[in-house]
């Protein structure tokens, strides 16, 4: 593997909580082309608290771009350049010596900052809290077999399943919308016979939820599926929306 | 001396559950909401748990150090989880499921528990099924299995190389469904720093508010530690940055007793280390080993690369010393083959790492087939590595993965603290000295959804615990106790950062409390991680305060206590004079190189008991078995 090291120069956006006022600090390091972004971050924090000073706060957990805990803008684009990776993903060896590389938190209203890279993206979890689910209680199911689904509507439904719940979709959009981590869940319900019996009822639910957490509406501009680590298709959003009409149409006390 | 009664019901093995749970205790339904229960940790178990006992009626109160529930580690798990449905009729049964797990953990698990983990494994994937998890179909429509290490059938569920991800937001969705109906209450960003016990029974916790840096208090009539593994004393594992043993050790501290610390798993097939920076090894699924062939040159200090290395001059090892179970031989197994290749100076040019070859299964099934069953898992290669694993074969290495040793607890999962109960990867419970893949995803939503929803019960019931205000002297005395640690932390402004140290440690374990250990390195590391933990509390350097985020002091805290379970460690290894499962003593081997047990002596779990740092008494449960006997494991 690469002996030779690049030397960067970061900006990183530096704020010390959620009512202070941010800027870019800058800073020159040397890292492997083998370390991940993250892994430079760790460099540059050990840097730091060697030197007395307070490390970028950054959040990352699994490393391996399934836990969705991480989430930087790097360059401009949420998870960085390459498509299809969350940025504990993203190794150096796509940066070339002397590059500049600016890294700044997701940012959207929804979304506030904590301190420096960190944000709260809890209005994730409120959105799930009203729909996300099938309510069915422990115990008293059917066997696992006793419902065939085919195969290509289970893959469908995996692969709407498959979002990692890191809002790059909220920060690459420029509404701040979170229709296509909603319309994810509400599509991998709406596929599966299980999703049937509360269908209707979910998508008002969770549409509903979005909207009273400062997400922005949607305007097709697809930013969002661009940035997205698991390649989320903007198919779904098509499908939640056609869901929410049906919604409307089907169910008598109608919420708009 | 504590008295360890395992409570294992009477009876004939596939009875003793069905009459434990009709002989338990019952709360009235219209009480159980004047039931306060605390759950640490929201992965598979601690998610499974806190949805069935708000489905049940509890009051609820959930604990995470993360932002988000769904953010738990379990999220991570790839390859599948074991049900005895028999779906493909090749000859699966209860029975079997529990003989294998039994048997691949080298028989020193207990056998109640085992047999009851494969009674309520097919009841998951139901569960799963109709909570929405999308398990991979045949094209008939019927659920997929493949296969696992350790078993000669095909009983594992899988969706795609995520299956963890799916059953933990099944988890997660049966858990906000209660959130939302008001039995659950979530308490995200919440660091469990102590366990508080009155009068010997446990009533509450203490935590670290991560945002506001706030010591809050919180009191249970019961509480359940689901709060994961330790490897992460080796610094580099498999496992999440952030998992930690601190909920289970300050809980021993407590008086838990601790089980088989030393009973821990490296797993065959993961990325090799890059370099100093490295933060953790990510595991290449064992899935892979289903059409994967694994290989090394016969000729010392190789150099060519791997496409160079003729087809006669490759040893593929273990199809060659296991043919039987050959590439699909259990983890403890197929990790230590791997490092006498490195031993013997046969590790790929010269480095800790040997071929994991697709070669042969892209001719016999193409490269689409591959591609369908493993496509992520190769993308995922390919970014880490920046190498093509269709054209070259991949590298890979054994590292740290999962703890079997954990807390101490008996048949209904109660530990050695009367009300605390422990669930998922941090109890001792069910795999023995070694465990089998894809039991892990089983064990943590069996203990959930169907273990504690009846013990819990039985325990309220029986035991009519009564609630201990948090104004309570012992809640004050405990955090006042956390105060004085972090103002301590704080104020040693020494010369070494956090990382520094807790990568010294590791060296130190992954040297010689890794895959061979020996009576001499044992005795030496003994001493070396007290001198460290000694320099930690004088020499570290904690940065930033108390009353903001702060990262810095939150991985400091984790380390203090890596730093004592990693003495425990090296201790119970020491005492533990025969080889078994993920424990391996040099000097106690089959002139083949096999782990050799000592039945005469060791059939039993070592359960610590916590004297003072550095400490610890030795209580023995001993093990029976009366269903599968004591054997040698062979996979040849
Ligand atoms: C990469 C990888 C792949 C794996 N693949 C498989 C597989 O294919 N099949 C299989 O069966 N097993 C697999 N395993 C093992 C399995 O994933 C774990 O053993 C299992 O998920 C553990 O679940 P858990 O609920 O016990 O704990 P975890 O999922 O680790 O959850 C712990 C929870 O406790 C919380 N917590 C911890 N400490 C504290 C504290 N002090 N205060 C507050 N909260 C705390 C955390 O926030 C988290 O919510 C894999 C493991 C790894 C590392
Ligand atoms: S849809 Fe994609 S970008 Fe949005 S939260 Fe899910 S994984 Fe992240
Ligand atoms: S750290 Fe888990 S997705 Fe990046």
């Amino acid at each position: 593997m690469a002996e030779k090291k690049l030397n960067l120069t970061l900006k990183i956006w530096r704020q010390a909580g959620p009512n202070f006022v941010g800027n870019f600090a800058e800073y020159k390091l040397a890292v492997s082309p083998d370390s991940s972004i993250l892994e430079m971050l760790d460099d540059l924090n050990n840097d730091l608290e060697n030197k007395n000073l307070e490390p970028v706060a950054f959040e990352s957990d699994c490393r391996e771009g399934i836990c969705g805990t991480c989430g930087l803008v790097i360059n401009g684009q949420p998870h960085g350049p390459i498509p299809k990776i969350a940025t504990c993903q993203l190794h150096m060896r796509h940066f070339n010596d002397g590059d500049t590389i600016w890294i700044e938190p997701f940012r959207a209203k929804a979304f506030p900052i904590i301190k420096d890279l960190m944000v709260d993206r809890s209005a994730f979890d409120r959105i799930q809290e009203t729909g996300g689910f099938i309510s069915v209680n422990t115990g008293s199911v059917p066997d696992g077999n006793a419902i065939p689904i085919s195969k290509d509507i289970a893959s469908e439904a995996m692969d709407s399943a498959t979002c990692i719940g890191c809002g790059a979709c909220v920060a690459a959009c420029k509404n701040a919308s979170a229709m296509l981590f909603v319309s994810a869940k509400v599509s991998q319900f709406a596929l599966l016979p299980q999703g049937q019996p509360e269908r209707y009822q979910r998508v008002q639910a969770m549409v509903k939820k979005m909207d009273e957490l400062g997400f922005g509406s949607c305007s097709n501009t697809y930013a969002c599926e661009a940035e997205c680590p698991k390649g989320i298709s903007v198919k779904n959003i098509a499908r939640m929306n056609r869901d929410y009409f049906m919604a409307k149409v089907k169910t008598e006390n109608v919420e708009s | 001396m504590i008295k360890l009664d395992a409570k294992i019901p009477s009876g004939p093995i596939q009875d003793k559950w069905t009459n434990h749970k009709f002989n338990m205790k019952l709360v009235n339904p219209a009480n159980k909401r004047k039931y306060d229960i605390i759950v640490v940790g929201t992965g598979l178990a601690g998610a499974s748990a806190a949805a069935s006992l708000g489905e049940l009626g509890y009051n609820v109160k959930v604990f995470t150090f993360h932002d988000s529930a769904r953010r738990a580690h379990s999220i991570a798990a790839q390859g599948g989880i074991n049900a005895a449905k028999n779906y493909r009729n090749d000859g699966d049964s209860v029975y079997r499921l529990f003989y294998d797990t039994v048997k691949g953990g080298d028989f020193r698990a207990r056998e109640a528990n085992v047999y009851r983990l494969a009674e309520v494994s097919d009841n998951i994937i139901d569960q799963c099924v109709a909570q929405g998890v999308p398990f991979a179909r045949e094209y008939g429509g019927l659920l997929d299995n493949r296969s696992f290490g350790g078993a000669l059938v095909s009983r594992t569920f899988y969706a795609k190389g995520q299956t963890g991800q799916q059953l933990l937001l099944g988890a997660y969705s049966a858990m906000n469904r209660q959130v939302a109906n008001g039995t659950v209450k979530l308490y995200a960003r919440r660091e469990m720093l102590d366990l508080v016990v009155v009068d010997g029974v446990a009533k509450g916790i203490v935590c670290r508010n991560l945002l506001t840096g706030e010591i809050e208090k919180y009191s249970g009539h019961a509480v359940i530690l689901a709060t994961g593994g330790y490897s992460n004393v080796f610094f580099l594992s498999t496992n999440a940055m952030n998992c930690n043993t601190t909920a289970i050790w300050r809980a021993h501290k407590r008086g838990a007793a601790f089980a088989n610390p030393c009973y821990t798993q490296i797993h065959p097939t993961c990325l090799p280390v890059h370099g100093e920076g490295q933060s953790k090894l990510p595991l290449m699924s064992e899935s892979l080993r289903n059409d994967g062939r694994i290989w090394v040159s016969k000729n010392k200090n190789d150099m060519r690369a791997p496409n160079d290395i003729p087809e006669e001059e490759r040893d593929y090892y273990l199809e060659r010393k296991y043919p039987t179970y050959g590439n699909l031989s259990p983890r403890d197994i197929s990790s230590r083959a791997a490092k006498e290749a490195f031993d013997d100076r046969r590790g790929v040019q010269g480095k800790e790492a040997v071929y994991l070859d697709f070669r042969d299964a892209i001719k016999r099934l193409g490269e689409n087939v591959i591609r369908e069953r493993y496509g992520n898992l190769f993308e995922m290669y390919g970014t880490i590595t920046g190498e093509n694993p269709y054209k070259t074969p991949m590298l890979i290495y054994p590292a740290p993965h999962y703890t079997m040793g954990g807390l101490w607890v008996d048949y209904n999962l109660m530990s050695t603290i009367p009300g605390l109960f422990i669930a998922g990867e941090a109890n001792f419970s069910d795999h023995g000295a070694n465990r089998l893949g894809a039991s892990a995803l089983m064990q943590g939503l069996a203990d959930g959804y169907f273990v504690l929803p009846y013990t819990i019960g039985n325990y309220l019931a029986g035991d009519k615990p009564t609630l201990v205000k948090t104004d309570h002297e012992e809640f004050n005395k405990i955090k006042k106790g956390i105060e004085d640690q972090t103002s301590k932390l704080l104020s040693i402004k020494g010369k070494r950062t956090v990382d520094d140290i807790h990568k010294e440690l590791g060296r130190y374990m992954w040297n010689k409390v890794g895959m061979a250990r020996n009576e001499k390195g044992l005795k030496e590391v003994i001493g070396e991680i007290k001198e460290l933990r000694n320099e930690f509390w004088k020499n570290v350097n904690v940065v930033g305060n108390s009353n903001d985020v702060n990262q810095c002091l939150e991985r400091a805290g984790r380390l203090a206590d890596y730093l004592e379970l990693g003495e425990l460690l090296a201790v119970d290894s020491l005492h533990r004079n025969e080889s078994c499962g993920g424990h391996f003593r040099v000097e106690y081997q089959t002139e083949e190189g096999e782990a050799l047990r000592n039945d005469d002596e060791f059939t039993y779990v070592a359960a610590w008991e916590f004297k003072e740092v550095g400490k610890w008494e030795l209580n023995k449960e001993p093990l029976e078995f009366e269903n599968v006997h004591l054997a040698t494991r062979s996979y040849k």
